[in-house]
Order: structure tokens, then C-alpha cells, then sequence
């Protein structure tokens, strides 16, 4: 069983408090729920945060209930459209290395951001919060990258209407 | 830990976070120029200054969006793809069957990437009016006596808007931008009525389908120094029964005459290189 250290507690609020943004009311409710949700993850093993319906090129390959930090080691950045891609190594629960890929939106997004072609290099250890894909492959959409010098980058977040197949024009 | 414990671990979750609505979500932390595309820092104007006011037919400028990428990724701005009845549009039966036929990304009809037929995914030409529909990033506005011409960021692409009293053309061969003169409604609005758009484009991100019968009216309302508001107005008989607003009152800041906007290409040889790394593998069906 996994069990959140005070760090990882401290970054499951952190995230809650730039990603949901809300009202004061709201924020208080959100307190509550941020003390749940560690009683939860303490008994998951995973974090579970409702985050923001995304759509833009390629969001229908990811679970968007549901998000996912690995910690790893760059083995590449690729800054380019359409997308940027982020490569790197983790060692899983078995001991084996599992080599992730994880993207963001385009560079000129990524740079209002905060982002540049050099925010990473080969040999970073780095811990990635992102959205999983449906296909359970290592593969996620960036939340939130922490850099080996503790700086974090905040993935360009789109909420948009809640949409369903069945409301389809017919 | 027991099973009963982890069971109420999941119920737990499930009542303390399903319940929480996209409304109760707020927006992703805000945007701004920042740094130009030569790296130099740029201060946002302050906002409690009162702006001067618009000055005489002058549309000129380099405006920004409200939200710095103009991502419209649900559709067109003011009508997006949600399903809501507001934003159903008029289709004839003709535009239905047409819209059938695209398979956008986003959207209540969104598909896998490696399903899609959204012509802008493999760096075909967006056309027009999807320059205005599907990322109105930073946009450079230029006037001449005889035209006025907009520098899109997105892809790097221009159109040439007349001024010089010319007619529309008849019967004109289609071109992915198609043909555009403009006209000063009063002291501060300029209209734009362009035709002969390439059948090959969308109007927007959601698959919004055209026809040779596309007329498309832009009005850019300059309401003073800094802001620029842009209403796009569809028409299109073939295809609707009436013409629609795909923006209304889109507002554009004005930036700093300096800055410089960054450069925002789709390369089909990064493009590739996406789906060796990433694109291939995300729309590939899994265990799951």
C-alpha cells in the first residue's frame, strides 16, 4: 500500500488551489473535500481530483476524471507543433523501467505559460502530474510539471462546457 | 487494510467528487503576453488607466484575445458545439449530411486523432473564415490607402482586404482565403464581405460545413485606443437556413507597436515526428 507523504499532500492542495480557482464559498466547501480526498488517496494509493473537461487536438484519447504523478528522468523534450513532448524514465512498483511520454500544447502556448525550449534537459529528474490515456499506455497531458529545482510549470488548461455524444446536432 | 475500508475509501470519493460540476471549476490561471518572440519582456498597460479614444478609420494595431490564445475549441465562439439548444444552428438537410462528413477532434462528435478528417490537423490550410473560428491568436492589422491586410499568427498566413472601391468578383474561382473587399460603416467600424472560399475548408474546429455559397461578413468595431471587438457573421444558404453569428463582439486588446509576435508554424515534418513519439500510440485502442 502507498501512503502520501506531507509533501505530496502539500502538492495535492497546491494543485487544487491554481487549477479549481473558486469563489470564496466555494473554496470553502473545496477545504473539506481537500481533507477527504487525503483520507481517500491514503486509502487508494492514488490521488482522484475532478479536473476540467479539455478539448483541443487529441483530448478524446484522455481520461479527464482522473490524474496520475510519476516521477522520472528527462529522456527527451521535444518543443515543436503540434505539440511539445516530454520523454522521460520512471521505475515502476515491479522495479521495472517504464518509459513515458507526455505532452503539452503547442510551444507559443507554452511560452505565455512560462515554458521555453530549455526548461528541461536529459538527466532531469522531474515529477509529472498529467492526465492518463484511455488506452492505459504510459502516455499523459501535462498538468503540472516539478522541476529539479523545485520550480513548478502549470500545463495550459482549457475548461470548456461539459459536451456529450448524444447532444450531437441530428 | 481490509477490503471494507478501501470499499469505503471508493465511496467516499465517488460522493466527495462527483458531484462537483465543470460550473463549480474555474479557469486555468490567466495569460498575457509576457515575453515577445524576440524574448523581450513586455508590461501589460495598467488596467485601471482609462483608454483614449478610437481614433478615425483606424483599425490598425497588433491586438491580442481576451483569453491570449483565441482557442475556440469547441467551435466557432459565440456558437460552440455543446449541445446546448442555443447554440444549435440552423442546418438545412443539406448541411446536416454535410456535417456528417467531418470528424472533428473536439466537440460533441470528437474522435481519436488517428480518426479525424479536420483537414487543419495535417497542416492543410485553416482557410477562411476558420482563421477567425479556430485560434484567433495575436493578429498584426496593416493599412494602406488601398487595403488593409491582417497577419494571423496562427501558421503565419495574411489576407488582403480591399479598399480601393473594387467590386466583389463574379463567379470566382475558390481559394482557401477567398476574396475580401471592406468598407467604413461609420468613423469606427470597418465591414469585410469575402467570398470564393475553397469547399475544402470548415468553418470551425466543431466541422461546421460550407458550401460555393459562403458569404462572410467580419465587422471590427474599434471601441477605443486599446480594444478592437470583431462580430463574424455566416451565410451560407446551402447550408443553413439563415445566416448565424459565429462572433459577437469578440474583444481584442491592443499591444505595445513593438512587440513582436512569435512565430507559429504547422511543419509537416514536426507533425510526423508528434505521431512517432506520441500520436500514433494516443489513438491506438488499449486493454482499457
Amino acid at each position: 500500500m502507498q501512503t502520501l507523504s506531507s509533501l505530496e499532500r502539500e502538492k495535492i492542495l497546491e494543485e487544487q488551489r491554481w487549477t479549481h480557482r473558486l469563489a470564496k464559498s466555494q473554496m470553502r466547501r473545496w477545504s473539506l473535500k481537500a481533507k477527504l480526498l487525503i483520507v481517500v488517496s491514503l486509502s487508494l494509493g492514488v490521488s482522484i481530483l475532478t479536473v476540467p473537461a479539455f478539448a483541443h487536438h487529441g483530448y478524446a484519447a484522455y481520461e479527464t476524471d482522473r490524474k496520475i504523478t510519476v516521477t522520472g528522468t528527462v529522456t527527451e523534450w521535444f518543443w515543436a507543433n503540434p505539440h511539445c513532448v516530454l520523454q522521460f524514465d520512471a521505475t515502476d512498483d515491479k522495479g521495472q523501467v517504464v518509459h513515458w511520454g507526455a505532452e503539452t500544447e503547442n510551444p507559443t502556448t507554452m511560452t505565455r505559460q512560462g515554458w521555453t525550449k530549455e526548461s528541461m534537459k536529459p538527466g532531469d529528474k522531474v515529477t509529472v502530474t498529467m492526465l492518463p490515456v484511455k488506452n492505459g499506455k504510459p502516455i499523459g497531458r501535462i498538468l503540472e510539471v516539478v522541476l529539479p529545482n523545485g520550480e513548478k510549470l502549470a500545463g495550459r488548461v482549457n475548461p470548456a462546457t461539459e459536451v456529450k455524444p448524444q447532444d450531437a446536432p441530428k | 487494510m481490509s477490503n471494507r475500508i478501501v470499499v469505503a475509501g471508493v465511496a467516499l470519493a465517488a460522493l466527495t467528487f462527483l458531484p462537483l460540476s465543470h460550473a463549480q471549476i474555474g479557469a486555468p490561471p490567466p495569460t498575457s503576453p509576457g515575453i515577445d518572440g524576440w524574448g523581450r519582456t513586455i508590461t501589460p498597460p495598467a488596467k485601471d488607466q482609462k483608454p483614449a479614444p478610437a481614433p478615425v478609420h483606424d483599425i490598425s494595431g497588433i491586438w491580442d484575445p481576451p483569453n491570449g490564445v483565441g482557442n475556440q475549441v469547441l467551435g466557432a465562439y459565440s456558437m460552440p458545439e455543446d449541445g446546448k439548444p442555443e447554440h444549435q444552428l440552423p442546418y438545412t438537410k443539406e448541411g446536416l449530411e454535410a456535417l456528417k462528413e467531418t470528424k472533428p477532434t473536439n466537440g460533441v462528435r470528437s474522435v481519436l486523432p488517428a480518426e479525424t478528417n479536420d483537414p487543419v490537423i495535417p497542416c492543410d490550410p485553416q482557410g477562411f473564415p476558420r482563421s477567425d473560428l479556430h485560434e484567433l491568436r495575436t493578429t498584426q492589422i496593416l493599412q494602406t490607402p488601398q487595403k488593409v491586410v491582417i497577419l494571423y499568427q496562427f501558421n503565419k498566413i495574411w489576407r488582403v482586404i480591399w479598399t480601393d472601391g473594387r467590386e466583389l468578383p463574379k463567379d470566382p474561382e475558390p481559394r482557401w482565403f477567398g476574396y475580401s473587399v471592406g468598407k467604413w460603416a461609420d468613423d469606427y467600424t470597418f465591414v469585410v464581405e469575402t467570398i470564393g472560399m475553397d469547399e475544402r475548408t470548415w468553418v470551425d474546429r466543431a466541422g461546421r460545413p460550407h458550401s460555393d455559397q459562403l458569404r462572410v461578413e467580419e465587422r471590427f468595431h474599434r471601441v477605443d485606443l486599446n480594444h478592437l471587438e470583431l462580430t463574424v457573421t455566416i451565410n451560407d444558404p446551402k447550408m443553413y437556413t439563415r445566416p448565424w453569428n459565429a462572433m459577437e463582439n469578440f474583444r481584442m486588446n491592443l499591444l505595445q507597436p513593438a512587440f513582436d509576435v512569435h512565430e507559429f508554424v504547422c511543419s509537416p515534418s514536426e507533425f510526423t515526428e508528434y505521431n512517432k513519439l506520441l500520436g500514433n500510440s494516443i489513438s491506438e485502442r488499449g486493454n482499457k
